[in-house]
């Protein structure tokens, strides 16, 4: 029989956790660039952690050891800081300024935006030629990325934009009702999601949180991290999508990847991970046993930092969990609270309870 | 460095395809021998020439920190091609690299069979082939290398996995510009033994590792593995971009002849790079800055994550007609290029090392 | 060795689920072997010898793992719908039939296509276990499957599911028996997930740190009607790698095997394949490097549901990585 009375001790998701989340989806850390949530990240990690550095790749990899028993398990969280974001490339004159993309952005989803420009911030907008001056025909097919250009309004602010500085989406967080709405919440919810696991560090293992950089441009922290770390395995925390709309046909949608509400996604297989199976039955028995709400994410595409990560040195037992939101990769994401409040409770009660040789199973 | 032109001339006319780098390395070795202390071959076949930190008696009386240690990755691998089938005298073949199937036909190469056999690339009449390719371009896996040698003497002297380079002879053209095949990257390995001219005579703290790498066209062999066994302090891949020319048009593409290319990016350490500007303004060698939005195309992609993660920072040299026979670079870059290496090492120090951060903060 | 092929190729083991695979394969190898251990992705590493004079670290790779489906979606009336676990094509889908690691058990079909010339996307395919709602279905979403097939013999062609890469476990397994004495130190690493990207190979060679890399693989041929052209017959003898898509051979490893094919006779063939890759890709680039090699066995169908070799071919690639591995490596 399972004691749930552990469940009264796992972190609650209040106020506080919510205005932390804030202050994270509203700072710009497009990949490579991730300097602002990393300042947020430290200025939270350092008082918790027994020991917090940044490395080459520019991870936060902070550790906080246990204290029950001599031998105990040396897990990894990894939750990457990195958004999908914009690149200035060239500067047209006149405070125009062309730009690239930054890990998956789907082309239909910049016009029309605001953006802030840089370290200092520089409001910027990305417009689009007036309905009035197109054709019925040009109206069909998506504006092309070329054609697209960042504004920042000539003078003194664009001398102050070079080719190199990235551009994130400048929407602000919203709490409305059940649901978060923000930016960069693939995967600020991870990242806050591994404060507060650290914050209530359990103390049968000895956990390191690590917040990777570069994983929207290949997982290119993580992997790096996980050599230094030498984990005995690792789990990577992160948003999935909720692609859980209505079909056209309106037959049944068997593609919504996950669905809001159901709770943490575990997963099974993606793009670069196939999870190992003991991990993800621990995962799934441990939300069965006390009774969390879990989903299983569908198997197939995407990916998580578990990718770079398992295949680390001699090969790292690795899982991935994910709080499910709609619309990623675009300017605003849609998650619930709920969602990530037990993502948060399964993880912790997980870690806590975590049977002994969970890796000696076969 | 006068004799520029005919070394890298001499360079130009080796092949050296990638995994088959050897011809090419003896020359390389050549040069770098007497600019270096020690000079070994990888498991992989790059080379890995040693010139040890001078001065700082300090470090020499075996202070407890080691000198502080930089590798310099410059390519000699070329794209080119492999013998496929022997069919009736004729050679099909395949790439080894990125190679345009549209600018082969006409193309003199070298077939390296039991004997070096000069050939053609030819492409078939149309009326042999169906249709829908008329006038058009004929896919590699149609294309022929003619060896003007008789079916008998062919099938004895070649056989699949033979290579096939281009055979096209470099020509220097006005406004110090020269031409040829493969200064992609050999240009760079040029840039790198300029370098090494400077510091013989300089006094420089830094163990440099100048290192000729293998396979960056087909898998970035070389720059993982020698990365890996290095383990420097810090690497700057050396490599060439993409300059302006005839049927390119995007702004951010940088013109021949201005200068080094410093890139910025996730790619590429953003301490580093803001020191190689700085060095760059000093001593007021051009330079143009580059945006690389996520893989920056160089042997710092590998380095950059190797082990638990590596500094780096990539200098491009400007090229026209990219993975042709007749790639254009200005020998003024290569000059440039090799002259900020040269005063970027001769300020380096382990204090630098000590200081390289992600961020501003302390 | 044909018990062998057939115990291997008809047991269960989608890529990330070897399980069954490795516990057959560790039966067979035990008696044979010096040292025997698993890794954390579940890697079977086998050693046989001690590195003496004139040896040295030998890596051998072939992969345990097969092609498969894992569930996505049960629907309200049952069907099952997946996606697979490494590349299959499409093609050859409808009618194949599937077990499931729970041993449930199932066919393939299609929603119909209104355009007959064109292979339906992904998501038009679906399995049917038998079951007519999603309450009575046996699976759910994250269950594993493989393709069934048995093996046949046509002559000297054996044709089985996942004979890429089980041909290669036999091939080593039988070479761990008649290998007698070496002076080299020779890791026979039976590998996971290199369907999904050589990840299996890539992790035992960084616990291994060979100085030499030989993957054992299938290989694609020429001597179907119509097909691409390629050098590889099927019957032509084991192939040597000298490129694919992840590898460049380091021409005194290619070198290495033919005098070795040419010493004790055995006939061989050059391979250069432009689509595709083995475990010996991965190899090549661990640590500060390790040269790598492919002794392929040509295949016809590869990645369909039924594979087919030549048993020449396979005997012949047994005596070739003997003698590979039980002579004093010369690299010239």
């Amino acid at each position: 029989m399972t004691d749930t009375s552990l469940l009264k001790h796992a972190p609650q998701i209040g106020a506080e956790a919510i205005a932390l989340l804030e202050q994270l989806s509203n700072a710009s850390g497009v990949s490579g660039d991730e300097g602002a949530v990393r300042a947020l990240v430290l200025e939270q990690v350092r008082p918790l952690a027994d020991s917090a550095r940044v490395d080459a790749l520019g991870n936060v990899i902070a550790f906080k050891a246990g204290t029950q028993g001599d031998a105990r398990p040396k897990v990894m969280l990894a939750a990457h800081m990195d958004e999908v974001g914009l690149m200035i490339s060239a500067d047209d004159g006149d405070g125009l300024f062309q730009f690239q993309v930054v890990g998956g952005i789907d082309a239909r989803q910049l016009a029309g935006k605001a953006v802030l420009v840089g370290k200092a911030r520089i409001p910027g907008v990305i417009g689009a030629r007036a309905i009035h001056l197109t054709s019925p025909e040009e109206r069909r097919n998506t504006i092309p990325l070329s054609t697209l250009r960042i504004d920042v309004g000539p003078g003194e602010a664009a001398s102050r934009v070079e080719p190199g500085d990235r551009a994130a989406f400048a929407t602000r967080f919203r709490h409305s009702g059940p649901s978060l709405m923000g930016k960069a919440l693939d995967n600020r919810l991870g990242v806050a999601t591994l404060i507060e696991l650290l914050r209530a560090a359990p103390e049968n293992i000895d956990l390191t949180c690590v917040f990777t950089t570069q994983e929207e441009i290949g997982l290119r922290g993580a992997g790096a991290a996980a050599y230094s770390v030498q984990p005995d395995f690792a789990i990577a925390v992160d948003s999935t999508p909720a692609n859980d709309l209505p079909a056209w046909d309106g037959t049944e949608n068997a593609r919504y990847n996950t669905r809001l509400g159901y709770g943490p996604a575990i997963y099974s297989y993606d793009r670069g991970t196939i999870s190992d199976p003991r991990l993800v039955r621990w995962l799934a028995r441990t939300g069965e046993e006390y009774g969390i709400p879990f989903q299983m994410r569908q198997p197939g595409g995407g990916g998580t930092d578990a990718g770079a990560i398992h295949q680390q040195r001699a090969g790292v037992p690795s899982v991935s969990v994910s709080v499910p939101g709609r619309y990623p990769h675009t300017a605003i994401l849609l998650a619930r609270l709920e969602d990530w409040q037990n993502t948060v409770r399964l993880l912790w009660v997980a870690l806590r309870a975590m049977p002994e040789g969970l890796l000696a199973e076969e | 460095m006068g004799d520029l032109v005919p070394y890298l001339k001499e360079l130009l006319s080796l092949p050296g395809l990638s995994g088959h780098e050897a011809p090419v390395m003896d020359v390389v070795r050549r040069a770098w021998a007497p600019l270096s202390d020690e000079q070994r071959v990888s498991r992989m076949g790059s080379l890995e020439a040693l010139r040890k930190g001078r001065g700082d008696p300090e470090q020499d009386a075996g202070a407890s920190r080691p000198r502080p240690s930089i590798l310099l990755a410059a390519h000699m691998d070329a794209i080119g091609m492999m013998v496929t089938a022997v069919v009736d005298g004729w050679l099909s073949f395949t790439q080894i690299g990125g190679v345009d199937p549209r600018v082969l036909p006409g193309q003199p190469v070298l077939v390296h069979g039991r004997e070096p056999l000069p050939g053609i690339v030819v492409q078939g009449p149309d009326f042999l082939a169906p249709e829908d390719v008329h006038g058009r371009p004929h896919p590699l896996e149609r294309l022929w290398v003619d060896v003007g040698r008789t079916a008998e003497e062919t099938a004895r002297l070649v056989r699949p996995g033979d290579l096939i380079s281009y055979d096209t002879q470099p020509a220097e053209l006005s406004g110090e510009l020269i031409s040829g095949h493969t200064l992609d990257n050999r240009a760079s390995v040029a840039a790198v033994t300029h370098c090494l001219e400077i510091l013989s005579r300089r006094i420089h703290d830094a163990d440099v590792w100048a290192v000729a790498t293998v396979q960056e066209e087909v898998s970035f062999g070389g720059g993982y593995t020698s990365a890996f066994g290095i383990r420097p302090d810090l690497a700057i891949a050396i490599d060439v971009c993409q300059a302006q020319g005839p049927g390119t048009s995007e702004a951010h593409i940088p013109h021949l002849g201005r200068g080094a290319v410093v890139g910025k990016g996730p790619n590429i350490h953003p301490y580093i790079q803001r020191a190689l500007v700085r060095v760059a303004e000093e001593m007021e060698i051009p330079f143009l800055s580059r945006g690389m939005a996520a893989h920056s195309g160089t042997d710092a992609y590998p380095m950059q994550v190797t082990a638990g993660g590596i500094p780096t920072g990539v200098i491009s040299i400007p090229l026209r007609y990219m993975h042709t026979p007749v790639e254009v670079v200005s020998l003024k870059d290569i000059r440039r290029v090799g002259r900020l290496l040269a005063e970027f090492i001769t300020r380096l120090d382990r204090a630098f090392v000590d200081n390289i951060t992600w961020d501003d903060e302390p | 060795m044909k018990d062998l092929i057939e115990k291997f190729t008809q047991a269960v083991g989608p890529t990330g689920y070897e399980d069954a695979v490795r516990a057959l394969v560790r039966a067979e190898a035990q008696p044979f072997a010096d040292e025997i251990r698993e890794d954390g992705l579940g890697n079977l590493i086998v050693r046989k010898g001690m590195l003496r004079e004139g040896g040295k670290r030998i890596m051998l790779a072939g992969h345990m793992d097969e092609l498969g489906v894992m569930v996505t979606h049960v629907d309200a009336n049952g069907f099952v719908r997946f996606t697979t676990l490494g590349y299959v094509y499409r093609q050859m889908m409808v009618g194949s039939r599937v077990r499931f690691l729970n041993g449930a058990y199932g066919v393939i079909g299609v929603e119909p296509s209104t355009d007959s010339e064109r292979v339906p996307r992904w998501d038009t395919y679906f399995i049917d276990v038998g079951a007519r709602s999603r309450e009575t279905c046996p699976v759910r979403t994250g269950d594993v499957g493989n393709f069934d097939r048995p093996l046949q013999e046509l002559g000297t062609r054996l044709v089985s599911k996942a004979m890429d890469d089980r041909i290669a476990v036999a091939i080593m397994v039988a070479a761990l028996k008649e290998l007698k004495d070496t002076p080299n130190e020779v890791y026979f690493v039976f590998t996971v997930q290199e369907e999904v990207g050589l990840r299996g190979a890539k992790v035992a060679a960084y616990s291994v740190d060979p100085e030499i890399g030989l993957a054992i693989d299938v290989t694609d041929t020429g001597d179907t009607p119509k097909c691409e052209t390629m050098d590889v017959a099927l019957g032509g003898g084991p192939a040597i790698k000298v490129m694919d898509s992840y590898l460049v051979t380091n021409p005194r490893l290619v070198r290495w095997m033919e005098r070795a094919a040419q010493k004790i006779g055995v006939p061989y063939q050059y391979e250069i394949l432009t689509a595709g890759g083995t475990d010996a890709g991965a190899i090549n680039e661990t640590r500060a490097g390790a040269p790598s090699i492919c002794l392929s066995i040509p295949t016809r169908y590869i990645h369909s549901p039924s594979e087919m070799v030549d048993y020449n071919d396979v005997l012949n690639a047994v005596r070739l990585l003997v003698e590979l591995v039980s002579s004093p490596v010369v690299l010239e």
